[in-house]
């Protein structure tokens, strides 16, 4: 187990090294962020002056090595926009982009599961195949496209919601919550569901796969003969059997719930680190812009890991992938 | 070196046949086999079928811009769904546009699952290192979300539709090498490759003639889901203004534009690219969906 | 014990909720995000109006962008290069602290130092002719310069005056940012800021201007256009920033529960042209390269002016919330130019004119330019195109986003090296904001040639030269009688212009969206100012 987790660590170290490397280089060779920052009445010379002020003369290696030597301490430099370390500016809007993401997975279990067991429990229903056709509805519609439609008949038309932003915020030990307004669930509502759909679908569809499987087993055919209730069934043999893959794929799309939520984020004017990430890809804020993705590929490599160790514990047969090679 | 095609024998003619007659059960499916192939041929023959060319700046005008759905330009053509911003007929656009969107999503599916398949052989067949290496680079790739690696690599390169492609190519191989590979390793074990090997059939003749057609059930399932995510992808691509140049939009560019108009009550403009693309990625996931049931490859999405 | 309770809790709600004042609270959806609430830390204009609000500069713009006083009364120029300001008497900071000379002294001398991470600070104006400054006395101060410098008090707006007793020894940015340096002389006073979330001042009763509307001003950064827009019309903000122009005609219609306020803005939206012997992007028309470069024939370039229908970009692509113009300053400004009319639209002169200059078969171009800079910018294109086609000239639109553009039009040619920048494309649109209200930044930098060393041309990235035009910029920037230099700016100009060192298609139309109960009095600069916000009648 230590070796594994020893190994992934040594893996994703590797992986933040050649993502750096490429997005350092890639993002320097777009453009120079003093082209975008400086003013008009800033002249050649005064323009020849910021770019030395900020090392962005220099050859790119040589950035490179400062940047990586810095990395090293902990520092991954200031955010040309912002001028905080870029770290910190993430970091203040993680919380956001956390609970939207967080919002999103609960929503999508709370309807993907019922909705799941119900098409998995009767799959010739008329009910359970229109249940299928809206998951693959969900599936196939684009995010952005399904936030502006929300936008326009619920803020818009009904007028039920707000349209954008994030609501009161509550302080709970150090971190701003909205969830626990009445004004910030408002808020969190759209770009929440909007988040969900796909997760949604996916879940209703894993649910219901594994449903139908369980349903063909014996201990549920032998329970079934004996007559016990079918909410028992459900409850105890059942649920317990779905929840297995529902939880993995759960954690697994976490983070792509994370990586996701950059255009809903764009979309609902919600102050997260997606939103700050597109912002920042628009003047080149190359600090900022390598310090999001190092932290992003760090979620995912605990995520994973997470997922990995908590399955192997759900599941004895699965053994950790390691064993494998 | 020369590959012979493999006289299909009565069985797998048979298998063939009760393949397709499973396949049919599905009302839906065959209804969405029916839509695809309409999509298709439209993309195909976007040029004799469309009332007008979007691209030929000689043949919009800016004075038929924002036209209602059914009206008619000044020169008497019908813009059976509007026109846009530019006096771009949506329709033509639409037509075009799913050309695009197509292209992109089967040309990335296919670079694809060629590299991937290839790599996911190779992998098995070898095994050791390069297997080790191989999957360590495909598990790294799969533990990364699609739409972020995309985005990243359209920041470093640009736009445009060759790295559209190449940004989709690369977030998609790992889904074929890993699959490949898993149905490959168990054909791997099995007596005939082994009796192949001993009768030094070339590496190549072995991998190609008889691990291939093994994986092609599970190949075909993921091909069809992964087409379908990349035009979406590209679509959202589009909308975040990394995608493809605007003087020939894909669909997702033509909603993306389309925005602007959204909240004036042009609903056109954006609205009908949408729904073009909301069937497209429809039937392609419900194709999927069955070719999954029918061929059962044992997966989850 | 009860009735003591509850007759407290009666008096502490009665102070704190007066119901003769209700708290009147302005709140305002902008596109931009405001990055810092340092004065010095950019020149941005999200960043700036927000600013506005905290802190004041020495000399302050009226609606127009002409020079008004602000912390300084009065300015006169002493000698050639010697500039005198008179300070504005009982003007407090926003702690109590009186405001002196000293103060502007420190941001003198803050912004020579240099802001520490600052990549868009304001600090070059001070560079800028090396301006040194000197306390004369608590109420006057006076700026040298090496040579003439006319432009003073333009420049003096450039940037906020900030409190030596609370700027002092704070880190930049971060301290403003959390409230500790935020002390400023303006109409508001500092509440809150929340990176990418809202910025929130409150009115400072003791000002030495007009009391503002507003008690409480909250500032939302909301980047889609689309949401900008819901989120006005579902009452979440009062008012907007750039609405989309295709939103106007309903927002403006009657009945409607909104209204528009909008003024020509002084950012004219341009075609500029690289002179090069051969063009990159430029081919004949069966697609063979061009050994001749057809731009560098002012027949060709009057033609492509000429073929394009502004009118028609106004009416149909700018939702009419644009200006056509054959200027590069607004009317009003100083430099502007009665005599440069608008190029009205004729196709048939445009075709014989490059039928006279020997491309009767016409030529291909590629257009080059932003796609999130301007409003509309690629609409605007692909309209152009659509024109330039029909005159002949086989046009393609390629758009990309400002972050690429910009750097790929000063240094994108391969022949780039550090310090020898050459451009990458043949045919762009851009745009310019004439900041300072009056043209010798502008002729300076479109019109005159580019020369690191003097300074001119920064934005003249297609090279153009003409020694008459540079001859007069020149004088003008050195020129400090105002009388004598309008002629000149005046005269470099038209020079330029009719000879079409650029094209010229029209100023933005700066729109606001706000609520019905509410009037605007928009500026020409583009900032949102609470001040100019009012409750109807």
């Amino acid at each position: 187990m230590s070796q594994f987790i020893l190994r992934r660590l040594i893996e994703s170290v590797f992986v933040v090294l050649v993502m750096t490397l490429i997005v350092f280089f890639g993002v320097s060779v777009i453009g120079n962020p003093a082209d975008i920052f400086a003013a008009q009445e800033c002249d050649q010379k005064c323009l020849a002056d910021l770019k030395a002020r900020f090392g962005l003369d220099r050859p790119l290696w040589e950035q490179y090595f400062l940047f990586l030597g810095n990395a090293l301490r902990g520092e991954l430099g200031n955010s040309f926009q912002h001028g905080l370390p870029a770290l910190q500016v993430i970091l203040q809007r993680a919380p956001a982009t956390l609970e939207l993401a967080f919002a999103a997975v609960l929503l999508s279990v709370v309807i993907g599961v019922p909705l799941g067991m119900w098409a998995g429990l009767k799959p010739e229903a008329l009910s359970s195949r229109l249940i299928m056709a809206i998951s693959t509805i969900g599936f196939s519609v684009p995010t952005f496209w399904v936030g502006l439609i929300l936008i326009m008949v619920f803020a818009l038309w009904l007028g039920w919601l707000p349209a954008i932003g994030r609501g009161q915020t509550v302080t709970i030990l150090g971190i701003e919550l909205s969830i626990l307004t009445w004004n910030g669930l408002a808020h969190l509502a759209l770009p929440t569901f909007t988040l969900a759909i796909a997760n949604i679908a996916l879940i209703i569809r894993l649910t219901r796969a594994g449903m139908r499987e369980v349903m063909f087993t014996d201990y549920v055919k032998f329970a079934r003969a004996k007559g016990v209730a079918w909410s028992r069934i459900l409850m105890t043999h059942v649920l317990k059997n779905i929840m297995i893959p529902v939880v993995t794929v759960i954690g697994m799309e976490f983070g792509g719930t994370i990586a996701f939520a950059v255009v809903t984020e764009t979309i609902f004017s919600w102050p997260g680190m997606g939103k700050l990430l597109i912002d920042a890809i628009e003047v080149l804020d190359r600090p900022l812009i390598v310090a999001y993705l190092i932290l992003v590929v760090l979620i995912f490599v605990v995520i994973n890991l997470i997922v990995d160790i908590i399955y192997s514990i759900l599941d004895p047969r699965v053994r950790l992938r390691a064993a494998q090679t | 070196m020369t590959m012979q095609e493999p006289e299909p024998s009565a069985e797998e003619r048979g298998a063939v046949g009760r393949f397709a007659r499973d396949f049919v059960k599905s009302n839906e499916a065959v209804a969405a086999l029916l839509t695809f192939c309409a999509v298709l041929a439209v993309a195909i023959l976007a040029p004799l079928i469309s009332p007008q060319n979007p691209y030929d700046l000689t043949q919009i005008d800016l004075m038929d811009n924002l036209q209602k759905p059914g009206s008619r330009s000044m020169g008497g053509m019908l813009f059976l769904m509007g026109t846009d911003g530019q006096g771009r007929d949506i329709l033509s656009a639409i037509f075009y546009g799913l050309r695009t969107s197509l292209m992109v999503g089967v040309l990335s599916g296919g670079i694809a699952l060629v590299i991937g398949t290839a790599v996911g052989l190779l992998a098995a067949y070898r095994g050791g290192w390069t297997d080790t290496i191989i999957m360590r680079i495909v598990d790294l790739q799969l533990s990364l979300p699609p739409i972020l690696v995309a985005l990243v690599i359209l920041v470093v390169l640009g736009g445009g539709a060759a790295k559209i492609i190449l940004a989709l190519v690369i977030v998609q191989w790992a889904f074929f090498a890993r699959t490949v590979r898993g149905v490959a390793l168990v054909e791997n074990a099995r007596e005939y490759i082994e009796a192949a090997r001993g009768l030094d059939l070339g590496v190549l003749r072995i991998l190609f003639g008889h691990l291939l057609p093994n994986c092609m059930p599970t190949l075909t399932v993921i091909a069809t889901v992964q087409v379908a995510n990349a035009i979406s992808l590209e679509a959202t691509l589009s909308f975040l203004g990394l995608g493809l140049p605007p003087t020939q939009p894909s669909l997702g560019l033509l909603i993306a534009n389309g925005f602007r108009f959204m909240m004036s009550g042009n609903y056109w403009v954006s609205l009908f690219p949408g729904l073009a693309l909301l069937i497209t990625i429809m039937s392609v996931n419900v194709i999927g969906d069955r070719l999954r049931d029918v061929l059962n490859p044992r997966l989850t999405r | 014990m009860r009735l003591m309770l509850h007759i407290a809790f009666v008096v502490l709600t009665a102070l704190s909720t007066p119901v003769w004042a209700q708290t009147t609270t302005l709140t305002i959806g902008v596109r931009s995000e405001t990055a810092s609430m340092d004065p010095h830390w950019s020149q941005f204009p999200q960043d700036k109006q927000v600013e506005d609000h905290i802190f004041e500069r020495l000399v302050a713009m009226d609606h127009n962008s002409r020079p008004i006083p602000g912390l300084a009364t009065s300015w006169r120029s002493i000698n050639d290069t010697t500039w005198e300001f008179k300070l504005r008497e009982n003007v407090k900071w926003h702690d109590g602290q009186p405001f002196t000379a000293d103060d502007v002294v420190f941001t003198f001398n803050r912004l020579r130092a240099g802001i520490q991470g600052a990549i868009a600070s304001p600090a070059f104006v001070l560079t800028n002719g090396n301006k040194r400054i000197e306390k004369i006395d608590p109420q006057t101060i006076q700026i040298r310069t090496d040579g003439p410098f006319p432009t003073m008090p333009e420049e003096m707006s450039f940037f906020s005056i900030v409190a030596a007793h609370k700027a002092a020894n704070v880190q930049p940015s971060v301290d403003f940012n959390n409230g500790k340096a935020t002390i400023g002389t303006g109409p508001y006073k500092f509440v809150e800021f929340r990176a990418g979330e809202r910025v929130v001042v409150e009115r400072n009763p003791d000002h030495w201007g007009q009391k503002p509307h507003w008690d409480r001003v909250v500032f939302r950064p909301i980047t889609q256009d689309a949401s900008r827009l819901a989120a006005l019309m579902n009452g979440d903000v009062d008012i907007i920033d750039y609405p989309q122009t295709p939103d106007l005609p309903r927002l403006k219609q009657a009945g409607s529960r909104f209204a528009i306020s909008e003024i020509a803005s002084d950012r004219v939206i341009y075609i500029q042209m690289s002179f090069r012997d051969m063009e990159p992007f430029v081919r004949n028309a069966d697609g063979s390269p061009a050994v001749i470069n057809p731009l560098r024939d002012v027949r060709v370039r009057r033609a492509m002016s000429l073929a394009i229908n502004r009118d028609a970009i106004r009416d149909r692509i700018m939702g009419g919330a644009s200006l056509p113009t054959g200027n590069v300053v607004p009317p009003g400004f100083f430099g502007y130019s009665d005599a440069l009319k608008v190029d009205a639209f004729n196709a048939e002169q445009a075709r014989q004119l490059l039928q006279q200059a020997g491309y009767s078969q016409g030529f291909r171009v590629t257009l080059h330019g932003p796609n999130n800079r301007y409003i509309n910018d690629q609409a605007i294109m692909e309209a152009v195109a659509q024109m330039w086609t029909r005159a002949g000239i086989q046009t393609d639109v390629s758009a990309m986003p400002r972050n690429i553009f910009f750097t790929e039009v000063i240094r994108g040619d391969p022949m780039s090296i550090p310090g020898f920048d050459v451009g990458k494309f043949s045919v762009w649109l851009s745009g310019w904001g004439t900041a300072t209200g009056e043209a010798t930044y502008t002729v300076r930098g479109l019109l005159e040639s580019f020369n690191p060393e003097a300074g001119s041309g920064n934005a003249n990235w297609g090279r153009y030269t003409n020694a008459r035009v540079d001859s007069l910029s020149r004088k003008a920037r050195t020129t400090i009688d105002a009388n004598a230099r309008l002629p000149l700016l005046v005269q470099a100009t038209e020079i330029g212009l009719r000879d079409y060192a650029l094209i010229p298609i029209h100023f933005q139309v700066n729109n606001w969206a706000h609520k019905i109960t509410l009037v605007h009095r928009p500026r020409v600069n583009e900032r949102t100012y609470a001040w100019d916000v009012s409750q109807k009648p």
